[in-house]
């Protein structure tokens, strides 16, 4: 008999050293995200994932599951907590769902879904932000980042070729640094094989030439809400 | 000499370690001025960094200029203390004289003139750092002065001596500022007692942390002393916190000035009880004025057996490497500062796991305060029993407290814990006054109902700041200068933080500007809720004590600027205009647009 959680009144089963997060996927569960991916080790930055662990909050991909926690997850307190932060991220960048060409495939388009999340709420801060379009296959559309890292992590650790850093402070200064001296995604050894390559939660990495041949409506939340493809997206 | 030969000269001092890549740069800058591409690239493949790493962290640091700055880079401290003594009028007054804007290098190069975080000279402000060295009592004269010294481009080093003599202002000392210990005197009672009986004692004088969180300084040690090295170069590290960024806080400067012998020699105790053979003192950049004075009593101390080898006579090893940051509040973090000695971007770390079991370069590691260490040597010398007698209960020993702003001996006062806000206002000449903020802005603000409470672990725990703001001073306007400090210092790792600071900035300038309404309160107090619970680390998570104590206790201020009672436009149409005015050179009636209330 493995141990168990409570989720949200759920019986949860986990193995020693699985986070909540990844207990939760596992038992099927979902627990909104954007930065965490199950390939992968937690950054730990959205804080989309947060949940009240006996009454405290923390960060469920980073949180090993112990027997018998009690943890809260689809609260109308933290959902309110998260549709927060979702609105932050949709006014700290240019987000324009329907001109994007990941409309339909992003995963912070359907998480605003999921969380009913109706307006920015806050004022925009327009921020300026260059794309790069300088390499023969893929285009680089930074205005759409949400600063989740798994394009370093993906690169770095798959790939071994560390073509992307996060580097800069705070909301003027945070941002993607490419592994060039000019930084330039074409003057690196940046390949469409790469794992990074389709690590992109949202539409910041894009292969050129493939525009729309999906069309929108068939795309993977057009099908179902990301809560409900919670199993299958473990690939 | 070439630029690729002074920098082949800084890297081979540093070994081409990556780990040094902090000092790698900041002295690469001080030789070349900025960091160009070019720079950067030689010394990824020098180190053998990607490149894009490299750059990371040299745009992660504000005082790291990755774009051309201009030969003199004067900037201005701008904490609410450094306001309150006129900064704003004086930096104008620079500005014009020098036909600058704020944050913009003039056309020829020779000058760039801007704000940053405090620098840790609040009970001798204005203050400013010219190129990274520290002036404290700026005036109009000075500045006058030294408007001159730049235009005739004369060298920093040559500017009057006086201008950067900075004042230690002890006004009060108990048993740590009027100890009485020689040199060696504390290491040699720790080598004769050996590690287990040390760590006994520290544990029997109930230490705890000087940097605010209080936690138990015996059970530090003793996590760190207990847990394994690993790889292969497996290791203990202690420590040293000397990155004082709190705004209002400046005691760890006095302490490095004038007892840094036993700031050292608490260092070495604590190697001596964990099992170190290295300290790190990570001084942050402000204080770069006392790295060499701080080098010379590291060589001093080896020459006289302090450190290095067979210590004392005995078989103890332990040395002391000191590690200068660059701007940047976060690293005072304590893991956010272990990734800034090596050589990455202050970021602080997933915990756990904690320092203590993996902390700089995945080895246990003990990070205390520069105040905690030189406590320490107090127990070492005089005993755990003699020490737990000073103080409270809960909270033994003495605390050095920053005081400053509104009274008439701003400066350091060392008190046994336990003292009444009330007694130290008393003591440094504030009459009027309104309210003191502790341990910084993301401490607490107290009002004078409050000035009874006591500095101690159990009521105000405090890293040390003080400010105290008389019935003059506005604390609406204390508690923005403290939001801006929060949105230029966040990381930017987490969501909530790197967002959320920057909310309550721009809510709270609009307030500012009039344009508030109850609902933008409303606002400011479900960002707080937000940024204390999902923050990453103490930075967000405090970033809005200062807007929801004043919001609590000072809530007038925040009202009489409220233009209605009910919602308010943010949007203002004429600032929208202020580009297009700027490019077409206009600033005449016809180019400006009036907001409904104004018309």
């Amino acid at each position: 008999m493995s141990p168990t959680f409570q989720l949200d009144g759920e019986e949860i089963p986990f193995t020693p050293g699985q986070s909540i997060m990844q207990a939760a996927k596992a038992a099927g569960t979902y627990i909104p995200h954007l930065c965490w991916h199950p390939d992968f080790p937690a950054h730990g930055s959205c804080k989309l994932c947060t949940v009240k662990v006996n009454g405290r909050f923390g960060s469920s991909c980073t949180m090993e599951a112990q027997a018998g926690m009690e943890v809260e997850n689809r609260t109308a307190e933290l959902d309110d907590k998260r549709r927060t932060l979702l609105q932050m991220f949709f006014v700290e960048g240019n987000h324009f769902c329907p001109s994007c060409e990941k409309s339909g495939n992003c995963a912070l388009q359907a998480t605003a879904y999921e969380l009913k999340m109706m307006s920015p709420h806050f004022d925009m801060f327009y921020p300026d932000r260059p794309v790069d379009a300088s390499h023969p296959d893929v285009l680089l559309d930074f205005n759409r980042c949400i600063m989740c890292s798994l394009c370093v992590t993906a690169s770095r650790e798959v790939d071994g070729k560390n073509v992307f850093a996060m580097g800069g402070r705070g909301i003027l200064g945070r941002r993607i640094h490419i592994n060039s001296e000019s930084g330039r995604l074409a003057d690196t050894d940046f390949a469409l094989t790469d794992r990074a390559a389709s690590i992109c939660p949202v539409g910041v990495i894009l292969e050129k030439r493939r525009g729309f041949v999906v069309p929108i409506g068939e795309r993977t939340y057009d099908k179902a809400p990301i809560s409900e493809q919670v199993r299958e997206k473990t690939s | 000499m070439s630029d690729t030969h002074s920098i082949d000269i800084v890297l081979d001092r540093h070994r081409r370690d990556g780990t040094h890549l902090m000092q790698i740069l900041r002295e690469t800058q001080e030789q070349l001025g900025w960091l160009s591409p070019a720079t950067l690239t030689h010394i990824a493949a020098a180190i053998g960094w990607p490149r894009a790493m490299v750059s990371g962290t040299a745009s992660f640091y504000s005082f790291f200029h990755t774009r051309p700055r201009g030969r003199y880079c004067v900037l201005w401290s701008d904490n609410i203390t450094d306001r309150m003594l006129g900064n704003a009028d004086l930096m104008d007054a620079m500005c014009k004289k020098l036909w600058l804007e704020p944050g913009r290098v003039s056309e020829d190069g020779l000058v760039s003139v801007n704000t940053t975080s405090c620098t840790g000279m609040c009970d001798q402000g204005p203050a400013v750092l010219v190129n990274y060295r520290a002036i404290p009592q700026m005036s109009q004269g000075r500045l006058g002065e030294m408007v001159g010294l730049i235009r005739s481009e004369t060298p920093v080093a040559e500017w009057p001596a006086e201008w950067f003599a900075v004042e230690d202002n002890i006004r009060r000392r108990d048993i740590l500022l009027a100890h009485d210990l020689v040199p060696g005197r504390a290491l040699s009672a720790a080598l004769e007692r050996g590690p287990e009986r040390t760590l006994a004692e520290i544990k029997e004088a109930r230490l705890r942390g000087r940097g605010g969180a209080g936690f138990s300084t015996g059970l530090k040690w003793e996590a760190c002393r207990n847990a394994s090295g690993t790889g292969s170069d497996p290791a203990h590290y202690v420590v040293c916190n000397a990155d004082e960024g709190e705004p209002g806080t400046f005691k760890d400067r006095v302490l490095l000035n004038s007892y840094s012998s036993l700031v050292f020699e608490g260092m070495s105790i604590a190697g001596l009880v964990v099992g170190a053979k290295k300290g790190l003192l990570y001084l942050r950049g402000e204080y770069r004025y006392l790295l060499e004075p701080l080098e010379s009593a590291l060589a001093a101390r080896r020459q006289e057996k302090l450190l290095g080898k067979n210590i004392l006579g005995s078989d103890f090893e332990f040395d002391i490497e000191i590690h200068l940051g660059a701007g940047a509040y976060i690293c005072g973090e304590e893991s956010a500062l272990i990734e800034s000695l090596e050589g990455k971007p202050g970021r602080p770390r997933i915990r756990p796991p904690f320092p203590v079991t993996r902390g700089y370069l995945d080895q246990p590691t003990t990070v205390n305060n520069v105040e905690t260490l030189a406590a320490s040597c107090l127990i070492a010398a005089h005993g755990g029993a003699w020490y737990a007698q000073h103080g409270t209960e809960k909270s033994t020993g003495t605390k050095l407290l920053s005081v400053s702003g509104d009274c008439e001996r701003p400066g350091i006062y060392e008190y046994p814990y336990g003292v009444s806000v009330r007694q130290v206002l008393a003591d440094c000449g504030a009459t009027d006054s309104q309210a003191v903020q502790i341990s910084g802005p993301s401490g607490v603000c107290l009002a004078e109902d409050e000035f009874s409470r006591r500095i101690a672990f159990e009521d105000l725990p405090t890293a040390g700041a003080f400010m105290i703001f008389d019935e003059t001073r506005d604390m609406f306007e204390v508690a923005r200068n403290f939001a801006h400090f929060f949105a230029h210092e966040s990381c930017g790792f987490c969501t909530p933080c790197r967002v959320g600071t920057t909310l309550v900035k721009n809510m709270m300038d609009k307030i500012a500007k009039s344009h508030g309404s109850p609902y933008d309160i409303d606002e400011l107090f479900k960002l707080h809720r937000l940024l204390q619970g999902a923050s990453h680390c103490g930075l967000g998570n405090s970033a809005c004590n200062p807007v929801f104590d004043t919001l609590n206790k000072f809530r007038p201020a925040y009202e009489r600027r409220l233009q209605s009672l009910d919602y308010e436009p943010a949007f203002d149409l004429d600032a929208a205009l202020s580009q297009a005015r700027q490019m077409t050179g206009r600033d005449d009636a016809a180019a400006h647009l009036h907001n409904e209330e104004t018309t």
